[in-house]
């Protein structure tokens, strides 16, 4: 295969991106929908050829594109290349094969929203920059594609951008997201400095070699980490995702769970040299993860809107790939972000396929008894919510207890006391997960017959906003109103199953020896983070079963998740209501649940502590002080100057020819003086 | 023989009354006459440089100036006459219409 194909696999979306974007407004809707999806298809498909070819036999474990010089100046020079490694690989796939089902399902899902075109242009403007951080060979382009991402998740998650609540999470994803962005240009600019390039083979080739593991490595490695948990969602920055689900639901699905914010452990897997020379940075990497994770959880416990709920638990999940990656085991991380990649896109438009049955509403408060109503949309979300259980053998189990697994064989107290976090995390995530399927799809059926007049959210209040505005003819093509709860088109559907496949049998590549597996995940990232020598042929050492221990900790996992579930069956099935009666039982419950009902007010702390001071110096010092004073203030000092100098110069053009006259007799005067008894040069 | 500083002062007194006189009266009359006070001032300069430096040029110019006085006054005073048919003054303060 032509290295140089790799061009054409962001090149195309963008393609896309370019068409939709100037001509999409003046095409009719299957077309914009035609040109998404083919650009779309085309990278995945190039893709697949890809995987063909650096599996066979023989092929080269990475392929490079000619690098062309991008940016020269002294002494430095940065490239503009793409590289394929098995990590990169797996990355591909997860974008183009659960981004185009994404495209799929969104022709069905944004049917009859106004600013299709935008939508589709945003949509693959995003797998472009996707598909350049995924493919970059180095930092600068990487960075690149994590700016893009960025700036298509704010465009997105303002997609209704006339709802303040949508302007405003888009600006605050954006804004949070460049306190990360800092960390990674602090960290990019020390490596220029020290290393002098930024490429990722020169910069990991250079750290091998000194085996330096110091302070400044280390450094380096905490930045990265900042601007991981930016990007991913972690403490301390995760406070936008939650707001993010102001978007489509299938950009949530997309962007916010399946890929993007993915971004942070990619980056951090494909920087594992640097990292590994900076183990006290991994532990930081670790208790982030481990934190972020039963944080996330808790909050996801006592969340009333669907989409929410699962917001914080992709903030969970990521916390789990962010807590293998701390210990070491990057390709467990990786493995997990694959399998979320399935489980939890499918569980995002599962979710919207709920919404759209209920015409918009979003609040599980008033769902129920869906399962016959919608049993595609039903099935299908239940793979995704057993997946996510962690239930054997879906494909939430292996990834998830290879990760507990490799916490736990780390040993020592610190490490246990992290599996236990994660142990106790997933417990949590059955419980809130099987808390949302109970609700959603169990208990008091949803009657038709208050569908329409329930407080609509965003989605609702948008598309009877939309009709308000338009012709009849569209009220005509929507849904008649009120309509019963439906079954969504197989548009929608097709997606649906084929994620739940993938959430089903997409955790198999990685079977652990001690289930009787082989583990071909591992193996096969093996080469990216144990990589040999150049010259000497790939060494893969015999994967040793982790016997009883291993066996035992995944009992154990399966028996925590078997109590989550019945927990969630006991409090949200057999005895709805009671949950609310635990939460009132005593003040030390009550306070409890409020403190997780309020999100542990980390939004108002940093609304008090961070964004209003800043506001406040804003105002002040560079509003007050340095617009209003020094830039305002020059403007009008020299309006006024002008104003006065012309009162004063005015006085001189009276119009009075005598006056005028005097002048011209006072200046000849003058000139007579000078000539008399003044020295000047040009009579001497 | 009269110095020619005697001459040159005598230029310079008429020359001083005649701009005096064109800044401070306002009859438009006076004014014109100290205008040829001025000119005539200058003539005298001339006259007296031509016999100083015996060059024929400045008494040449002297008829010039005069030519140009004499068209001056007779186009002048018409005016003043026209002036005085409008505005029935001859106050220039008073003849200030293109002035605002």
């Amino acid at each position: 295969m032509n290295p140089n194909l790799l061009w054409l696999i962001p090149t195309l979306p963008f393609a896309g991106f370019l068409l939709n974007g100037t001509l999409g407004r003046r095409l009719p809707r299957p077309a914009v929908a035609t040109i998404a999806l083919l650009f779309t298809l085309a990278p995945a498909l190039l893709v697949a050829e890809l995987w063909g070819f650096m599996k066979s036999v023989g092929a080269p474990l990475t392929l490079s594109t000619a690098s062309h010089p991008w940016i020269a100046v002294s002494g430095l020079s940065f490239d503009f290349a793409f590289s394929v490694d098995h990590l990169t690989l797996i990355m591909l796939g997860v974008v183009t094969g659960v981004g185009f089902l994404i495209h799929l399902y969104s022709v069905g899902y944004m049917a009859h929203e106004e600013g299709y075109w935008r939508y589709f242009a945003y949509l693959n403007l995003f797998m472009f920059f996707m598909l350049v951080l995924v493919l970059s060979s180095n930092f600068l382009l990487l960075f690149v594609g994590w700016e893009g991402v960025g700036l298509a998740s704010y465009l997105l998650i303002g997609f209704y951008f006339t709802k303040d609540s949508a302007a405003n999470a888009g600006k605050k994803a954006f804004i949070v997201n460049r306190i990360g962005d800092f960390g990674f240009l602090l960290a990019m600019f020390l490596l220029v400095a020290h290393y002098g390039s930024l490429s990722f083979d020169s910069v990991f080739a250079q750290i091998s070699a000194t085996h330096l593991s110091g302070g400044f490595i280390t450094a380096i490695a905490l930045l990265l980490v900042v601007g991981a948990t930016g990007k991913s969602a972690q403490i301390p920055l995760y406070v936008w995702l939650p707001d993010a689900m102001e978007g489509p639901t299938p950009v949530s699905a997309l962007i916010h769970a399946a890929t993007m914010v993915t971004a942070g452990i990619y980056m951090i897997a494909r920087c594992h040299v640097l990292f590994d020379h900076a183990p006290a940075a991994l532990v930081v990497v670790a208790i982030i993860g481990a934190l972020t994770a039963i944080f996330a959880a808790t909050i996801g416990m006592v969340q009333h809107d669907i989409k929410r709920v699962l917001a914080y638990s992709t903030i969970s999940q990521l916390g789990y790939m962010f807590l293998a990656c701390g210990v070491g085991a990057y390709s467990a991380g990786i493995f997990h972000l694959m399998t979320h990649a399935f489980f939890k896109a499918l569980l995002f438009l599962a979710a919207g396929s709920v919404i759209h049955a209920l015409g918009g509403e979003q609040d599980m408060r008033k769902m129920g008894g869906l399962r016959t109503k919608i049993p595609i949309t039903f099935w299908t979300m239940s793979a995704g919510v057993f997946a996510i259980a962690g239930i054997y053998p879906l494909s939430g189990f292996f990834s998830k207890d290879e990760i507990l697994f490799q916490v736990f064989s780390r040993g020592g107290a610190f490490y246990i006391l992290l599996w236990f976090v994660g142990l106790v995390t997933a417990g949590l995530t059955s419980f809130y997960m099987f808390r949302l399927w109970f609700k959603t799809f169990f208990g008091e059926p949803y009657s038709a017959g208050h569908g329409p007049s329930l407080t609509p959210d965003l989605h609702a209040a948008h598309r009877a906003a939309v009709h308000a505005r338009h012709d009849t003819t569209l009220v005509l093509e929507a849904e008649p109103e009120p309509h019963g709860v439906h079954e969504s088109p197989p548009m929608m559907t097709f997606p649906l199953v084929i994620l739940a496949a993938l959430a089903i049998i997409g955790g198999w590549v990685g079977i652990p020896f001690a289930l009787g597996g082989q583990n071909e995940f591992e193996h096969f990232l093996h080469p990216v983070f144990h990589p040999t020598p150049a010259g000497q042929t790939q060494f893969y050492p015999e994967f040793v079963s982790g016997g009883a221990t291993e066996l035992l900790l995944a009992l154990v996992s399966l028996l925590t998740a078997g109590a989550g579930i019945y927990f969630a069956w006991l409090l949200y099935y057999r005895k709805p209501g009671e949950a609310t009666r635990i939460a009132e039982l005593n003040p030390a419950t009550r306070m409890a649940y409020k403190l997780l009902d309020h999100k542990y007010w980390v939004d108002e702390i940093y609304q008090r502590g961070i964004v209003l001071p800043l506001l406040g110096v804003s105002r002040f010092l560079l509003n007050g002080l340095v617009e209003t004073g020094i830039v305002q203030g020059s403007a009008w000092l020299l309006g006024e100057g002008a104003v006065g100098l012309n009162w004063l110069v005015r006085r001189v053009q009276s119009g009075n020819i005598r006056s005028y006259a005097g002048w011209l007799a006072l200046g000849a005067a003058c000139v007579i003086v000078i000539v008399l008894f003044g020295y000047h040069p040009l009579l001497h | 023989m009269v110095p020619i500083a005697y001459y040159l002062v005598l230029a310079a007194v008429l020359f001083c009354i005649g701009v005096a006189a064109f800044l401070f009266k306002r009859n438009i009359i006076t004014i014109f006459m100290s205008i040829e006070l001025m000119l005539n001032a200058v003539n005298l300069t001339f006259v007296a440089f031509a016999h100083q430096w015996h060059q024929i040029n400045g008494q040449i110019f002297v008829f010039f100036v005069m030519v140009v006085a004499a068209a001056e006054a007779a186009v002048g005073l018409a005016i003043i006459i026209a002036l005085f048919r409008v505005r029935q003054t001859l106050n220039v303060d008073q003849v200030n219409l293109l002035k605002n």
